[in-house]
């Protein structure tokens, strides 16, 4: 594993990159651990502060510090979007593989609860249970409505793949020796998808923290819990750019879209270096 | 033909599914909320004059008639779907009494045509110069497009959406930022008209085009890549048939397909796109009327609304997998 | 170059160089190859997988991309009205003008090489308007008749590929391949994965179509009924070399190396219930391959010389080279009864 890594950073600049974008971003986050400041609390620094070497990042209309402020809202934005790529990949293998390998009346059903999903637009019922649940909604749940969009995509990519290893002659032996399909599945099967598991992993996560981050603002989240797009409702709130006080909304955007880069050049890279086609042209030059 | 009427009905029972199952999910959660639409209304008509507690109780018992609240909630279900299909979801709160189906019905439009506009721009134009990247690898215009299109692809459409206000709005102010149509135009079927509409949906457009362009070009470049090792490709290379015959007939058409298939599975996620487009740039589609209505506690609209949104990118779905075995003759139409 | 010959081969190697994540590799998949065909004749190529034959016909064919390239050598094509041509270094415009006219190829696997979305009657167009110099109905006539030869009616232009049966898909293969009357045709595998009796259809067409020509036909298969079926002469391909060549039935009954020995002995006959000697071992590894002569960690006849020294394709007889220090000394292993040469496939 470790030496597959390895090899990845040396030869394919996609994943290095990747990789050294995601991984500032991680460490930024975490600094967020040994933080100084309560980031729930206002008006703790002078307000309206351009970065300098006292404050990296600058203070806000409400008096935060920015780079603590921007710490834990990237932890608490990336901790949603690996709970969101949790809870969904959990789904869609369940689904995918069930539905792969046993086919026929299950398969059927399944796929068609899978196509429903896949015509609703998520948007607008999101904004639903923002309007039923208002200040109730907490990330935890808002992950969990995310994640329950999120399966469909990656579970008919997983289906296809199991349908293929259905008729495969150790499938064939297991069943044989007598292996119930539920350990089939788990045992003989899961190795074969866990690559795509990884690489659509990445995905996901973009489109949900991209969604979090819309949702939010437009301040249909909860507004107090510092994430990412929270940052920019507040700054919208405060009209940070006519004021002036441009920090505040750059700097967030900035780093953002350096996460979603180094998520996305992860997630094509391992793409790439999984699917056997793309290796032999590489080969060539 | 017989075959493709049965594949088509066969569709239209999953169209009318989706419809089914969504619209029901939509009205069960927005019964959730807690927000009353009779107090809403109460409160609007109360706030603005003192008004007589014994007419308070009579707008209220009226109220409550209106919107059938007066019975349990797997009637109100019944008697919703009995009005729905008459097309009458109910009544605005904010602007009550227009019926929000007439909201809807007058924002729709304007979503669609920046929806198809998009849509086709993108797909047609990303899928043709995604797939002569993936045939002509080492052309460097191409590889210049593909690495900038890696660089925006990711970004979600409200902070691109954002990014143009911001350009245009505040750095460069040559395009409207807001708006549908300019303010002194009168609406009509007038050239002035339709210039100006053009004229203030370009922005919207831009953005959406530029968020969506990517994702077609990498999707294509990666597919044609494959399909360019395939026999029949490597074959016709063999025999000298003409490039431009390879690359169109061979190559691009064959790639399509699959493409066809992934722009029906995008629908839902580009509908949202194109709604939170609308929204940054205040244009009178469903999306800023959506955001307005859950910001001020509309919720006949606020569904009203949502089953709009899952009835369209249904039909969408629904017109695009009919288009499916015209394209391609292997798809056995059962 | 003889006047008689329409290709001669000499010294040809072609390697697939690879360098992918910082490993190099060299697969010798053709190392040193000479030989010539003649015109109106059907020269076959054995060998089992790995043997490097695929790559060969894939130089002959100019249809040969990176990672595989020409690393030394010539295959000269000599076709009338033209110049002979070199394809291991021409240029694209220059093998693009030999393309399907002179030069086509029959692809093994009848099942891809169709493009699925377009009617047999466009492929016919794409493939042969431009080098038959015809179009519309004067070519809807000339494919019509050219599939009347193959038994196939004129419905099947308007089908499209998923329509047809295994065996009416490589007709049409073959149809292709012959509208044009080229002079030289590569048949790779033409007969793998199809059931005997559509085989049997498939060579006699073949066979037809090449004396109808007067074409000559490189047919590579690793059966070696089919060559005993088919060819005029065959070639014994090992790891990447050619280690024998000769008449068909010289190669059938008196064998001169040993793994074309082995190669002859496993066809079986009926009533014969002789056990066969079967070669230990395995192709060898072509990034890697054995020092001196390849075969000889599995040849029951090597000696010390073989492991170090490469024997060359030397001439056992007339028309008949073997590459072999011990050629003299090889026997076949199962001795011939009567008529084994050419059995009565196309009478």
């Amino acid at each position: 594993m470790i030496s597959i890594v390895r090899d990845l950073i040396r030869y394919n600049i996609e994943f290095a990159i990747g990789l050294v974008l995601t991984t500032i971003i991680v460490i930024f986050a975490c600094l967020s651990f040994f933080s100084p400041v309560n980031p729930n609390l206002v008006y703790t620094a002078i307000p309206d502060q351009p970065p300098s070497w006292q404050y990296w990042f600058g203070t806000n209309s409400r008096g935060q510090e920015m780079f603590w402020q921007l710490s834990f809202a990237f932890r608490n934005t990336l901790s949603f979007g690996v709970t969101v790529a949790l809870i969904s990949r959990v789904i869609s293998i369940f689904v995918g593989l069930l539905s792969g390998y046993l086919g026929g009346w299950v398969d059927r059903i399944l796929m068609f609860v899978n196509d429903i999903f896949v015509a609703i637009p998520i948007f607008p019922i999101l904004i639903l249970f923002y309007f039923v649940m208002r200040s109730n909604l907490n990330s935890f749940t808002l992950a969990l409505v995310m994640a329950c969009f999120g399966w469909p995509f990656d579970a008919r990519l997983i289906r296809s793949v199991a349908l293929g290893l259905r008729h495969r002659e150790f499938t064939r032996q297991a069943v044989f020796a007598g292996m119930s399909p539920i350990k089939i599945m788990l045992e003989e099967h899961l190795p074969y998808v866990m690559p795509i598991i990884f690489a659509t992993a990445m995905a996901n996560m973009i489109w949900s923290i991209g969604l979090e981050v819309t949702l939010a603002v437009l301040g249909f989240t909860n507004i107090n819990i510092p994430t990412v797009g929270t940052t920019l409702y507040w700054a919208n709130n405060h009209s940070a750019l006519v004021v002036g006080v441009w920090w505040w909304i750059l700097i967030p955007v900035i780093i953002l879209v350096m996460m979603f880069l180094g998520l996305f050049l992860l997630a094509v890279s391992l793409n790439e270096y999984i699917d056997p086609r793309s290796r032999l042209r590489r080969m060539g030059v | 033909m017989r075959e493709y009427l049965l594949f088509a009905l066969k569709r239209f029972v999953q169209l009318a599914a989706v419809v089914f199952f969504g619209i029901s999910g939509a009205f069960f959660i927005s019964h959730l909320s807690p927000i009353s639409p009779v107090e809403t209304i109460l409160g609007e008509v109360t706030g603005r004059s003192s008004v007589d507690p014994e007419a308070i109780a009579q707008i209220r018992q009226a109220l409550t008639e209106l919107f059938g609240l007066d019975v349990p909630l797997w009637q109100q279900y019944l008697n919703f779907w009995g009005r729905f299909a008459t097309g009458d979801l109910g009544p605005s709160l904010l602007a009550f009494p227009t019926p929000s189906m007439k909201l809807v019905m007058l924002a729709l439009p304007w979503t669609v045509g920046l929806l198809t506009s998009s849509i086709i721009i993108t797909w047609i134009i990303g899928n043709f110069l995604g797939g002569l990247a993936g045939y002509f690898q080492n052309s460097r215009l191409l590889k210049l497009f593909g690495v900038v299109s890696i660089g925006v692809q990711p970004i979600p459409h409200y902070i691109v959406a954002f990014l143009m206000v911001i350009v245009f709005g505040f750095l460069w102010p040559i395009l409207p930022i807001s708006g549908g149509f300019a303010m002194n135009v009168r609406p009509g079927w007038t050239i002035q008209f339709v210039l100006s509409i053009l004229h203030y949906s370009i922005l919207p457009a831009a953005s959406l085009v530029i968020v969506g362009m990517g994702t077609w070009f990498l999707g294509m470049r990666a597919l044609v890549s494959n399909i360019v090792t395939e026999d029949y490709v490597t074959y016709a290379e063999l025999a000298n048939v003409s490039r431009g015959r390879i690359v169109g007939s061979y190559v691009i058409r064959n790639a399509l397909v699959p493409q066809l298939t992934a722009l029906s599975m995008a629908l839902g996620g580009i509908f949202s796109g194109t709604i939170i487009t609308e929204q940054v740039f205040t244009y009178p589609g469903l999306g800023s009327l959506l955001v307005s209505a859950v910001n001020g506690g509309d919720t006949t609209t606020v569904l009203a609304v949502s089953s709009m949104a899952i009835i369209a990118v249904a039909t969408a779905i629904f017109i695009i997998d009919l288009l499916h075995p015209l394209l391609d003759p292997r798809v056995k139409a059962a | 170059m003889a006047s008689n010959d329409v290709l001669e081969v000499r010294d040809l190697k072609a390697y697939y160089l690879m360098n992918y994540y910082g490993v190099t590799r060299e697969v010798r998949a053709v190392d040193d190859i000479t030989m010539s065909i003649k015109r109106n004749e059907v020269y076959g190529i054995a060998g089992e997988s790995s043997s490097g034959k695929t790559s060969f016909i894939k130089v002959l064919a100019a249809a040969i991309r990176p990672p595989l390239e020409v690393v030394a050598g010539s295959a000269v094509y000599d076709f009338s009205g033209m110049r002979p041509i070199d394809v291991a270094r021409a240029s694209d415009a220059d093998t693009d003008r030999i393309r399907w006219k002179y030069l086509s190829y029959i692809m093994q696997g009848s099942m891809s090489v169709l493009n699925p979305l377009r009617r047999i009657e466009s492929t016919f167009e794409d493939f042969a308007a431009r080098p038959l110099g015809l179009s519309g109905g004067a070519l809807r006539q000339r494919v019509v008749e050219h599939l009347a030869t193959l038994k196939l009616g004129p419905e099947v232009l308007r089908a499209y590929p998923h329509e047809l049966s295994g065996g009416m898909r490589q007709r049409v293969t073959i149809g292709l391949a012959t509208i044009c009357n080229p002079e030289f045709i590569i048949a790779d595998e033409p007969t793998t994965a199809l059931d005997v009796v559509v085989q049997k259809d498939v060579l006699s067409l073949i066979r037809n179509l090449q004396r109808q020509m007067g074409a000559s036909v490189i047919l590579v298969t690793h059966d070696m009924s089919v060559h005993a079926n088919m060819a005029d002469r065959v070639g014994i391909m090992y790891a990447g070399r050619l280690v024998e060549d000769g008449p068909t039935r010289t190669l059938f009954t008196a064998p001169k190396h040993p793994y074309t020995a082995h190669l002859v002995a496993s066809l079986p006959r009926i009533g014969d219930t002789a056990r066969r000697p079967a070669l230990e071992g395995r192709p060898p590894n072509l990034a890697d391959p054995p020092s001196g002569c390849r075969f000889h960690p599995r040849c029951p006849l090597a000696i010390d010389r073989c492991k170090t020294e490469v024997p060359p394709l030397a001439t056992v007889s007339q028309e008949h080279r073997s590459a072999c220090w011990r050629a003299d000394d090889v026997e076949p292993l199962v001795t011939a009864d009567g008529d084994a040469g050419r059995d009565t496939v196309t009478a």
